[in-house]
């Protein structure tokens, strides 16, 4: 097969490559998607609220999900439904198999990685208890209501405020199940705060902060749920248990970027966002593979996937027809102070955009905070954010101009500052 | 009239079962679960121990150097995985070497091959990361690794395909004496007519032998927690690695598994319940802290899943096999607890025997010896995998992403005998559902499978038999075939 970009995963992030990649010029594009169809989880995710950014609207999922998919069948990008990439090799060789084709492979030009997240499930969580029908990923409970149409339980429990969690405590309420509380382990929720209140404040159901799951009850289905607060050192603090009574525990405690393949590839990842370390273009410490999306690091909301995918689909547009995507020194982006991490980690300034997005989340809630940006000693820019959480992603744009005014700069440090002028 | 009905189909009864099926005869097997391997056998260290533990001259001893020295073929002849790494018990105290020299010795006696004591620096060759306090280890080439679920499954599967009967979700409420034989009573009410019975129902046994032998047996059950890791941190253990125990504890086994993930545990703790499997706080914790004694930097923050097992433990700690004195044509596989995997093919082998000289039973001519395991694409050249997509496309429709199982595998254990009928009959077999993800992926899609193959309502299908079911019904909206449901939830949250 003849392809220059091969693009595993054809949910928003591999759709929006494949769109931006074809208009800046590449050929022989091929989406590889291991579900039925197009679209990725934003098919389950039927709730309105995206595209605000993007669009200027608001959309369900699927809707916003149809407007890259008419993109892709506008652009005559080609797709395979019903296949799943098995290994990526080092040098770009792509082995992926279905029905029709059986086991086959690709040498590609470049690769875009946009294979998404998958969810902790109970067992990394170490929960005690039995292990019971009724224990559900929120996400998988999605799926059975939105995609398949069936009642995972009436009564319900869910640990972790996740917005996935959050959106499905409305969803299960809404199809007349009682949900009974959320339990989040941190002191603060991993959600978007308008998840919290459209999803929970709206219909008065609780969240616990700082409680976790301490027992599940129930040999076949669950019965019963434990939940007990949490200590400073996040361990359940006892006689402080509350037991509901349920027949559904939903989980919502985290994604992880889904990166096996990347790993096949001896791409090197990072410790915090579990996904490969890129550089300004996107591109991961193998030449000619780029990664963008929930593959790269979990993003919030999906306008933001689209545009950085937009971004890695320029680049693999702009690797195949044979430009040098690192050009000259590079310069290193650390996050410092209460942000855990940037993507990118790293920008060429010889051959960076003329604008440089780069993405970050905090470790804990900052109020009043500032987001500030050094070149090594210098402070360049110092932005007063109301407030700074955990659920939310924050950005900081880089102007290539001002990287060139600093032909010597080592490092650019990107911190959270909570009073004037110290760091 | 049954010849022969086991109670029980753990890898016990099972093989048993298995042995059975050499000979002509009605055999039957009841099973108060809806598949076999759902007891004991499911939930322990998977391991196939040398045999230097129990004391020389027991049942425990006999049976578990036989059945080690057998298993090499029982897995060859029914395709079952098993690796023969060898075991490490690593001493942490010098002052304990004279209990790892005992156990040496007892391992000689109970006649043990290539036993040997490797001082420390061996011992870290072979595993780079015991912990610094290990000072020498007793060396076990002949332990192994196995799949408990293939070797049940396979037992039962090569059992059936030799004429023995199963039946499911069937729980064995009295056993009376009729003229030489018995009549077994179910829950269901069916009687059921036999010239012998098997005892092989694991933390039960103790009440079945009570009800016809003035023997009494007391099992407790005492649980093993444990804690499963990852593949990706699969190169961590090569052997398996147990500690003698110390002051701080009895100590728990690293031990890699025949399939790559790293696997910690068991604790022990006796219980009540003969259905108390529920992990819990405590017992993990003190997995954790106790793993350390003869490891070190194990990467516990990469588990996947954490589970508990029931040993069978009878007070006197042996294996309680034969017919009983008192109560002709009952026959014990009692208090079988570790190491009982490892025993399972000398228990099978040497009740089915009792059993052929009991009732004179007679050797088939037709008996089929080997079982092939479901097909799967690991192995297989581009060339050979695309040659069985061809003859049967559903091998090529991956369903489980973390363990990269194929539709046509999930088929294939529904649909051979004695198949899969739940997500967790389905896991058993394939794998489907094992992974890191642990079935968030693959469970509704190896639903809508189980409903297509068995014809039934997605309400139906369950994770494990029982009332375990996944889904309690369709959406209101649905029901009441409100079409444009969604528009409404929409108009109801928009403000």
């Amino acid at each position: 097969m003849n392809i220059d970009i091969v693009i595993v995963g054809g949910g928003p992030a591999g759709l929006a490559a494949a769109a931006a990649a074809k208009k800046a010029g590449a050929e022989r594009i091929l989406i590889l998607e291991r579900d039925k169809e197009l679209g990725g989880i934003l098919n389950q995710c039927i709730h309105n609220g995206f595209g605000l950014h993007t669009f200027k609207e608001e959309l369900t999922g699927p809707e916003y999900a149809q407007r890259f998919i008419d993109q892709v069948e506008e652009l005559q990008i080609e797709y395979k439904l019903h296949t799943m990439v098995m290994d990526i090799s080092p040098d770009k060789d792509v082995t992926a198999m279905n029905r029709e084709d059986g086991v086959f492979q690709i040498q590609a030009k470049a690769v875009i990685l946009a294979m998404g997240c998958r969810e902790r499930p109970r067992g990394a969580l170490n929960i005690p208890g039995y292990r019971p029908a009724g224990i559900f990923s929120a996400g998988t409970a999605q799926r059975l209501v939105n995609i398949e149409g069936y009642m995972p339980g009436k009564r319900v429990v869910i640990l972790g405020s996740g917005d996935i969690g959050l959106i499905m405590a409305r969803r299960m309420t809404l199809e007349g199940a009682k949900v009974e509380v959320v339990a989040e382990l941190m002191p603060y929720s991993g959600g978007l705060k308008r998840n919290i209140v459209q999803c929970l404040d709206d219909f008065g159901i609780p969240l616990l902060l700082s409680h976790t799951v301490v027992d599940i009850e129930g040999k076949d289905r669950v019965q019963a749920v434990t939940i007990a607060q949490v200590g400073p050192d996040r361990r359940p603090v006892p006689g402080t248990e509350k037991r509901f009574e349920c027949d559904t525990l939903l989980l919502s405690c985290g994604l992880i970027p889904e990166n096996e393949l990347s790993l096949s590839a001896g791409i090197t990842l990072s410790g915090v966002t579990n996904g490969p370390v890129v550089s300004d273009a996107l591109e991961t410490d193998r030449e000619g593979i780029f990664a963008c999306g929930n593959v790269l690091h979990v993003h919030d909301l999906v306008d933001f996937v689209s545009e950085e995918a937009a971004k890695a689909g320029r680049s693999a547009a702009a690797y195949v027809s044979g430009k040098s995507l690192k050009q000259g020194k590079a310069v290193k982006i650390i996050p410092e102070g209460g942000a855990r991490y940037t993507v990118p980690v790293e920008v060429y300034p010889e051959s960076c955009d003329d604008l440089v997005t780069v993405r970050f989340r905090a470790g804990n809630i900052y109020k009043d905070a500032f987001v500030s940006v050094y070149f090594d000693d210098e402070q360049i820019s110092h932005v007063r954010k109301r407030i700074i959480a955990p659920g939310e992603m924050e950005q900081v744009v880089l102007q290539k101009k001002k990287l060139l005014e600093k032909p010597g700069l080592q490092n650019i440090r990107i911190c959270i500052e909570t009073d004037e002028g110290g760091r | 009239m049954y010849d022969v009905v086991i109670i029980g189909a753990g890898v016990t009864g099972c093989a048993v079962a298995r042995e059975l099926g050499k000979y002509g005869g009605k055999f039957l097997v009841l099973e108060k679960e809806e598949d076999v391997c759902c007891g004991t056998s499911k939930a322990n260290s998977a391991i196939v121990h040398s045999g230097y533990d129990a004391v020389p001259g027991t049942n425990m001893a006999k049976m578990n150097v036989q059945g080690n020295a057998m298993m090499e073929d029982v897995c060859k002849d029914l395709d079952v995985p098993f690796d023969r790494i060898g075991s490490l018990l690593v001493c942490t105290e010098e002052e304990q070497r004279t209990a790892l020299q005992e156990l040496y010795e007892r391992g000689i006696q109970n006649g043990v091959p290539d036993l040997r004591i490797v001082e420390r620096d061996e011992a870290l060759a072979m595993e780079p990361n015991l912990s610094d306090a290990v000072v020498a280890a007793l060396y076990a080439p002949t332990a192994g690794i196995i799949c408990p679920f293939k070797l049940t499954i396979a037992f039962a599967e090569n059992a059936n395909e030799n004429g023995v009967e199963f039946q499911f979700d069937t729980k064995v409420t009295g056993l009376q004496k009729q003229g030489d034989g018995w009549t077994i009573t179910t829950d269901s009410g069916e009687k059921i007519e036999t010239r012998c019975v098997v005892n092989a129902a694991g933390v039960y046994a103790d009440e079945l032998n009570n009800l016809v032998s003035s023997r009494k047996l007391h099992i407790t059950p005492r649980r093993g927690d444990y804690c499963l890791l990852d593949k990706s941190v699969g190169g961590y253990v090569k052997h398996t690695v147990f500690q003698l125990p110390t002051r701080f504890g009895k100590g728990v086994l690293v031990s890699p598994t025949v399939h790559g993930n790293t696997l910690v545990g068991p604790t022990a703790i006796d219980v009540e319940d003969k259905e108390a499997t529920a992990t819990t706080q405590e017992g993990l914790d003190k997995l954790i802290e106790q793993s350390a004694i003869g490891m070190k930097n194990i990467p516990i923050r990469s588990v996947i899943t954490s589970f508990a097992g029931l040993r069978a433990h009878e007070d006197g700690h042996e294996f309680i096999l034969g017919e009983a004195e008192d109560a002709a044509g009952f026959f014990n596989c009692a208090g079988i607890e570790s190491p009982g995997l490892s025993s399972a093919p000398a228990i099978g082998k040497y009740t089915a025997e009792l059993l052929q000289k009991k009732l004179s039973l007679v050797e088939k001519a037709d008996w089929k010896k080997t079982r092939k395991d479901i097909q799967t694409l690991d192995g297989l050249t581009i060339e050979e995998k695309n040659a069985l997509i061809k003859e049967n496309p559903a091998y090529g429709t991956i369903i489980c992403r973390c363990e990269s199982v194929t539709e046509g595998e999930i088929l294939d254990a529904i649909r051979r005998p004695l198949g899969a009928k739940s997500l967790d009959g389905v896991k058993r077999r394939t794998r489907a559902g094992m992974g890191r993800c642990q079935a968030g992926f693959c469970s509704p899609r190896v639903m809508e499978i189980l409903v297509r193959e068995r014809g039934v309502e997605m309400e139906a299908i369950t994770k494990s038999g029982g009332d375990a079911r996944i889904v309690i019904g369709t959406l209101p909206l649905r029901q009441t075939g409100e079409a444009s449901g969604d528009t409404g939830i929409q108009a109801e949250i928009q403000d």
